[in-house]
């Protein structure tokens, strides 16, 4: 049944229709094209990805040495806010869209998004709340320095830029549920007719479900935000005490999204990482079914466990029993992943190719996030850790190696797809072990100190953590040279090289890799069957396809 | 613009409006914050423009999507898209207001209780506020903004509680009537509705009125001020915008658009309608009775 199109159609598309836009304000500007769109979104992201490692250097050249040498402890605090602010909403999640815009469609055989003028507007609400929230910088007072989380009463106090932050963050929450939105109508309405839930690409599944986060939870933070806009400048007691209120009602209302918002940080991650372990163990995904399910668990845990970021602020015995245990639940589903993608490389003939590195790297490194997270997942001993460089070594492990990790090596796996060149493979080892020795470097050490009581968000430190603070430091200057350098090789990928072929990668599987490399403007424009066996499962879930296919069409 | 079959998905090609809407959003917000900031109380006439250039995108951008769809270069599954995306917009709106219920319950359940010296409050209550009894309504311990009373549920907002289910029932009996194709009582049951969730806005900004001036309950009345008229308000903001898309609809079905079997503008504005519908029993029950 499924022999019906692939590189025939494509190619005539191809041909037919491969009329870019011309003129730049019209072909970024007013584009509605999935794959424009994505460029722009992972343009941003790796601009932001720059500005935000700027602000991380500064806060490492500061941590140096102990005293304070090179910025005042006011700055530097605006450094830290800023910098998570940063890498969070206009580095790691853009470059996730950026990689849902150019990979979904293509991997589901769908003409675009399902909603392409709005997919526009989700980005380009992007550049002008960053510039709402970076102009900060640049006023007096400065930029907010509360920390990222905006804890109130810390927050109210930051004068002027309050209202920036909030309706920056307004803005960054009304870009997020509209590309959510869009992700979920391209998924569920927009497949070839034959292509089944179970035989989407593992990648499309969690950004399925990353979607439903981030549409239930986005909004939460608005409401949070709103209240704190209200409560600086309208007089409601929303989080004072002597109204009736309560800050830690705030905390309440934050980790309510800002946890699940961890997992709309990772579990696209996970996505890209169960495309390429496959490709590359030249073995299909190892429990596909499973994956898919726990990647759902992972979510649906996601939305009780949030009071796990709050165990020193004071709740019931009860409370913090919850969710203590509910926490540690989540182990078992990420154990599923974890396992899976051993098994998947088990007896696999495998090749190390730079996504293949990045990729095991972010098995190994990530599960050093995930344990250091258990241990902190305890209540008890959470409160010697709490707000200690123990949390920034746990989530700058599962951030980092983990889901920037998975960031690069999609940018490594699928650029060669968008721009139809190779990448330089002896660069992209460089830049991989460079990164890999360097990271370590950087935030192993910061385990020992949060252990030994290092303060978080601190300029300044006793002299007995200063060894491992310059190791750290060391580290990070490392770290952020090496990412200069996958700029200059992404920029040298997309001006010329070795021509990619259309397979790209010999193990790889799914639709993408059935049209030409560089992807042409447009790709699928018309609707209809897919070859099945081109995807990874496709053959293996047929049947349920066809179940699912006679469900889909009754309309 | 190419012909539309069910096999060819409309993908619009150049979109200026998104553009605009973004400049639009930063414009108000830039001149929201402009006020706020300022010291003196200054007019947000830089909000304003920016809340002109997003009702400029509004027009232009729907205006763009009916002419494509009286065109009908919209298929079937285009048609999918579109409720989809106002399905789960209506649910991000159902969280946002989530937020505010949440805060509330917390305020009730464990806050004010514990302010009041309950469970884990004792020593808080010793301390601090000794002899505050941390019972709702209330101000807070600080008794901000001084004694105030509360609306009587059964008179204002049970009259409105009634407008708003009788404005779901019209707007019902409109759908009905536009999928018989019967145009003269559709329009005459929208013009009902929205009459009558006119007339709603009227009896909350009277409640408003009632309480800043005779009953002293203000934004600043402690915990119980801010959830009233934060959750109060912006239900009366979606009930406004909810209006507003219905006029707009009746407009349209007096011009003629809409078919039988083909009126996704209508049944969306409908969805929202039941949306700050059900909102509104929320708050009956919650702020305004319990």
């Amino acid at each position: 049944m499924s022999q019906d199109i692939t590189h025939d159609e494509v190619a005539h598309d191809h041909h037919d229709h491969d009329h870019k836009p011309k003129g730049f304000v019209k072909r970024w500007l007013m584009t509605t094209n999935h794959k424009d769109i994505g460029t722009l979104y992972l343009v941003f992201a790796l601009a932001m990805f720059m500005v935000g490692g700027a602000m991380a250097m500064i806060i490492r050249l500061e941590l140096f040495q102990p005293g304070l040498q090179f910025v005042e402890p006011a700055f530097f605090n605006q450094m830290t806010t800023m910098h998570a602010l940063v890498m969070i909403f206009g580095a790691v999640m853009p470059a996730f869209v950026g990689l849902a815009n150019w990979m979904i469609p293509m991997m589901i055989g769908a003409p675009d998004m399902a909603l392409p003028r709005m997919n526009n507007w989700s980005f380009w609400i992007l550049p002008f709340a960053f510039t709402m929230l970076l102009a900060t910088l640049f006023m007096p007072g400065g930029a907010p320095a509360g920390g990222w989380t905006m804890y109130p009463p810390l927050v109210l106090q930051g004068g002027h830029n309050v209202g920036f932050l909030v309706f920056a963050v307004h803005m960054m929450g009304i870009s997020s549920i509209m590309g959510a939105i869009n992700v979920i109508a391209t998924i569920m309405n927009m497949r070839a007719p034959n292509l089944g839930y179970l035989n989407m690409p593992l990648f499309v599944w969690t950004w399925l479900i990353t979607a439903f986060l981030l549409i239930a939870v986005m909004p939460v933070l608005a409401g949070a935000v709103t209240m704190i806009l209200t409560d600086r400048y309208f007089d409601t007691s929303f989080f004072n005490a002597a109204g009736g209120g309560d800050p830690v009602l705030f905390q309440h209302i934050f980790w309510f999204f800002g946890h699940p918002e961890v997992y709309i940080m990772i579990l696209p991650a996970f996505g890209i990482i169960s495309e390429i372990i496959p490709t590359f163990a030249r073995k299909p995904l190892f429990g596909y079914v499973s994956m898919v399910y726990a990647t759902a668990a992972i979510a649906f845990l996601s939305f009780i466990v949030w009071a796990h970021h709050m165990f020193s602020v004071g709740m019931p015995l009860g409370g913090s029993l919850y969710f203590m245990y509910a926490t540690m639940m989540i182990a078992v589903p990420t154990g599923v992943k974890i396992f899976n993608w051993v098994g998947t490389m088990w007896r696999g003939s495998m090749t190390f190719e730079t996504p293949m590195l990045f990729s095991l790297a972010f098995v190994v490194l990530f599960t050093i996030g995930g344990f250091s997270g258990v241990m902190m997942a305890l209540a008890p001993v959470d409160l010697q850790y709490h707000d200690t460089y123990f949390i920034v070594a746990h989530f700058h492990y599962v951030l980092v190696t983990g889901a920037v990790y998975a960031i690069i090596a999609g940018a490594y796996y699928w650029l060669p797809k968008w721009s139809g060149h190779m990448y330089n493979e002896r660069l992209g080892k460089i830049h991989f072990w460079w990164s890999t020795i360097s990271v370590n470097v950087l935030f192993f050490p910061q385990h020992f100190l949060g252990l030994a009581g290092m303060p978080r968000r601190i300029p300044d430190y006793s002299t007995q953590f200063a060894e491992f603070n310059m190791m750290s430091s060391i580290g990070g200057f490392a770290f952020g040279l090496a990412q200069v350098l996958f700029v200059y090789i992404v920029w040298k990928t997309v001006r010329g090289g070795e021509k990619a072929t259309a397979q790209v990668w010999e193990g790889a599987k799914g639709l993408e890799w059935t049209v030409p490399s560089p992807a042409p403007h447009h790709t699928f424009s018309e609707f209809g069957p897919v070859d099945l066996s081109k995807l990874a499962n496709g053959e293996k879930f047929s049947i349920l396809s066809d179940i699912d296919e006679k469900d889909d069409k009754q309309k | 613009m190419s012909e539309a079959s069910n096999d060819q998905y409309y993908v619009p090609h150049l979109a200026k409006w998104p553009i605009v809407g973004s400049i639009g959003l930063f414009v108000t917000f830039m001149g929201a914050i402009q006020a706020l900031n300022s010291q003196t109380s200054i007019t947000p006439w830089l909000m304003f423009v920016g809340i002109g250039i997003i009702l400029w995108m509004m027009f232009g951008w729907f205006g763009d999507v009916i002419k494509e769809s009286e065109e009908k270069l919209y298929s079937t599954q285009v048609d999918t898209s579109f409720r989809m995306g106002m399905i789960w917009f209506i649910f991000s709106e159902v969280m946002f207001f989530a937020a505010f219920f949440g805060a509330l319950f917390y305020a009730r359940t464990f806050s004010v209780p514990w302010l009041g010296g309950e469970g884990i409050g004792l020593a808080t209550n010793e301390t601090l506020w000794s002899g505050y009894e941390g019972v709702w309504p209330t101000n807070g311990p600080a008794d901000l903004n001084g004694r105030f009373e509360i609306i009587d549920p059964y008179h204002l907002p049970l009259v409105n509680t009634l407008l708003l289910l009788a404005s779901s029932v019209t707007i019902t009996i409109a759908h009905h009537a536009l999928r018989a194709n019967n145009r003269k009582q559709t329009i005459i049951w929208l013009i009902a509705t929205v009459l009558l969730g006119a007339v709603f806005i009227f009896f909350q900004a009277e409640e408003y009125v009632l309480a800043y001036r005779d009953f002293n309950l203000k934004l600043s009345s402690g915990i119980y001020g801010s959830t009233f008229f934060m959750l109060t308000g912006f239900h009366g903001l979606h009930v406004t915008l909810g209006a507003i898309m219905i006029a707009i609809i009746t407009i349209r079905v007096i011009k003629g658009h809409f078919r039988p079997e083909s009126h996704f503008g209508f049944e969306a504005v409908a969805w929202y309608w039941h949306f700050v519908d059900v909102v509104w029993l929320g708050l009956f029950i919650f702020v305004y009775i319990l």
